[in-house]
């Protein structure tokens, strides 16, 4: 009996493993049957045959063609908020007076939530909001640039609640560097952009990858900033307000779930294709704290 | 290669929030010399080292390579090799891509870069790993590395930082001889920063011993281990037993100091009368056992190979350290005498 015992624990089976089963409880009955339910509905239609749904949705230019509008919005928002927060977190990767009060700064909009960040951004860059009220009393403008209701709107909203993210992130895998290293390269003559771009750029490769993927879904799956400062019917119908409108308004479920499957085999072959460039660089320990 | 005839630090300070880490060291180094820089840690060393590298600015003072000011510089212009306590290897870049870095930054001919580094590598005999990343080495092969692409530049000064101490004892004397060897053949000079004075002594051409961030003491291996200038170089020099003493009296050849039970004779290190408090020092070497010494109890045995370390107290109190032939138990009742020639008798 204690023999078996032991040799189970060898393996890692012990009584430590029921500390998993609320957990697992959780995942099975909140995630992994209504995703699996949810992928049967989408074969499930109720015409077509079984792959219905998709056909409706992949023949239909008007539903196919958000995969495209989400990608160019999710795309370049997750690209900006990885390529903006890189100087940014590389500055303020040492100790300094007032970092955390910066850091804070800087996190502040993941509080706000999608609604606040959508009033704010048709109060300051609406028709009539300050932005254009103050170009225009400057004479710099005639009429008011569009700049909420459409693309950038959702664009800039995308911004505002991804960077934060984004930010928080490198910042963590930068300080995981050791600083040495970049010591030691400069007493081997190298300026600061050799320095940056030979020794702490491929550090922090993977790092950027990891972000970007996550930014990347976080910007995929937009809903509410692409209603609010969006054009939902037009420019920015993203693949969610596809989703939500098979659903709630023709209750169509099934072309609903297959939608959102769709939604989900995009991303992850975004992410597939990021991973993927991220293995051709080195991973391992990179000596710092983190 | 750039060279120097000289390198001077002129009152080199560095202030940490208004507390002095290093104040007002000048030292002239000679081309070709070996310095170790000594003492205990916070004592100021590797904020000496780092700013002879460059990598912290200077509170106060000038460095000057002949008649060349180096302080303003930033550190990728000053030329120097540096070997980091933590090695620093590029964990991303293999062993040779490592190596090749510094040359790299020179903008060297490939062929030279080429040449050079496979010279570097055989130098640190590491040519079988040239191709793995600094992860699959052990500690003493990351340790060469970290030479090799140091030494790889041909610096006119090459630092090191504590290279040896996350070795364990054995490569630590390995890579004391390797490191000697190397500064032997290619000459390069060398400033060495550690805190084991034994490390010091065997390697360099000069110690600075420094405390709380000031010189204490300047000079030759031997002069330090003979003559220290004060009882903190003292103490960090294996002057283990340093007795508090009053001075009985005081002639130029020698003085006379008791206290604690004892009466020793040995030589004045500085100014002294008597009737003043004085610290006398004296090596566990130099005290024996013999007839007509201080009483004292043996404590603790430590055997040491040829020798044993014994710990005894007198009946005053005074734990004594020191060297005997054959094994004393615990408990046993001996006599301590000293020879006046080793006793050093300092101010306080």
């Amino acid at each position: 009996m204690t023999a078996l015992r032991h040799r189970l624990a060898e393996r890692g089976v012990d009584r430590q493993l029921l500390l998993l089963v609320p957990g697992l409880l959780c995942v099975l009955t909140l995630f992994v049957y209504p995703f699996a339910y949810g992928v049967g509905l989408s074969f499930q239609p109720t015409h077509g045959g079984v792959l219905g749904a998709y056909k409706d949705f992949f023949t239909d230019a008007y539903q196919r063609d958000t995969i495209g509008t989400t990608l160019q919005l999710s795309l370049p928002a997750a690209f900006l908020n990885v390529a903006a927060s890189v100087p940014i977190a590389y500055r303020m990767r040492g100790r300094f007076r007032g970092k955390r009060l910066l850091t804070t700064l800087l996190v502040v909009p993941i509080t706000l939530g999608t609604v606040l960040t959508a009033e704010g951004l048709l109060n300051f860059l609406g028709p009539t909001g300050w932005l254009n009220r103050t170009l225009m009393s400057a004479g710099i403008i005639d009429a008011p640039v569009r700049l909420t209701n459409n693309y950038w709107g959702v664009f800039f909203s995308l911004v505002i609640t991804g960077f934060p993210f984004a930010f928080l992130l490198i910042l963590s895998y930068l300080s995981g560097i050791d600083p040495t290293l970049e010591r030691a390269a400069a007493t081997l003559g190298a300026g600061w952009w050799p320095r940056f771009h030979r020794i702490t750029l491929p550090l922090l490769a993977p790092g950027l990858a990891t972000t970007f993927c996550l930014t990347f879904v976080l910007a995929f799956s937009v809903f509410p900033s692409a209603i609010l400062v969006g054009d939902p019917a037009g420019t920015t119908r993203v693949i969610s307000i596809a989703a939500y409108h098979a659903a709630y308004e023709s209750y169509d479920y099934p072309l609903a779930s297959a939608i959102a499957v769709v939604m989900g085999v995009v991303e992850l072959a975004v992410v597939a294709a990021v991973l993927g460039v991220r293995s051709l660089f080195y991973t391992g320990s990179t000596g710092g704290k983190g | 290669m750039t060279t120097f005839e000289k390198l001077r630090l002129d009152g080199v300070t560095r202030r940490f929030g208004g507390k002095d880490a290093l104040s007002g060291l000048s030292l002239e180094i000679r081309k070709g010399e070996f310095i170790a820089l000594l003492g205990p840690s916070g004592c100021g060393k590797s904020t000496a080292l780092n700013c002879l590298a460059g990598l912290l600015p200077l509170s106060e003072g000038s460095i000057w390579q002949d008649d060349k000011r180096l302080d303003t510089l930033p550190p990728e212009r000053r030329g120097f090799g540096m070997v980091f306590q933590s090695y620093a290897l590029f964990p991303h870049l293999s062993v040779r891509k490592n190596v090749a870095f510094g040359l790299q930054m020179r903008r060297l001919p490939r062929t030279e870069v080429r040449r050079r580094t496979d010279e570097a590598i055989r130098l640190v005999r590491l040519e079988e790993h040239a191709t793995k990343l600094p992860g699959q080495l052990s500690g003493g092969q990351q340790q060469r590395v970290a030479i090799a692409r140091a030494v790889v530049l041909e610096p006119s000064l090459v630092l090191m930082d504590e290279p040896l101490s996350n070795l364990d004892a054995k490569l630590r004397l390995e890579m004391r001889t390797e490191i000697r060897r190397l500064h032997q053949s290619l000459g390069l000079t060398t400033v060495y920063v550690t805190h084991d004075q034994e490390e010091a002594l065997s390697m360099a051409d000069r110690l600075v011993v420094l405390r709380d961030g000031r010189v204490q003491q300047v000079g030759a291996p031997e002069e330090l281990h003979t003559r220290p200038a004060n009882r903190h170089v003292a103490d960090f020099m294996g002057y283990r037993n340093l007795l508090p003493m009053r001075v009985v009296s005081a002639s130029p050849a020698f003085v006379e100091v008791e206290g604690g039970g004892m009466t020793l004779r040995g030589t004045a290190i500085g100014e002294l009368t008597a009737g003043d408090e004085a610290m006398a020092g004296v090596r566990p070497e130099d005290l024996r056992l013999g007839e007509g010494g201080v009483p004292a109890t043996v404590e603790v045995v430590e055997y040491q190979g040829r020798e044993l370390a014994v710990e005894a107290r007198t009946e005053q109190g005074t734990m004594l350290h020191l060297r005997a032939a054959e094994r004393p138990s615990p408990g046993d009742k001996i006599s301590v005498v000293a020879d006046p020639a080793r006793v050093l008798v300092f101010p306080l």
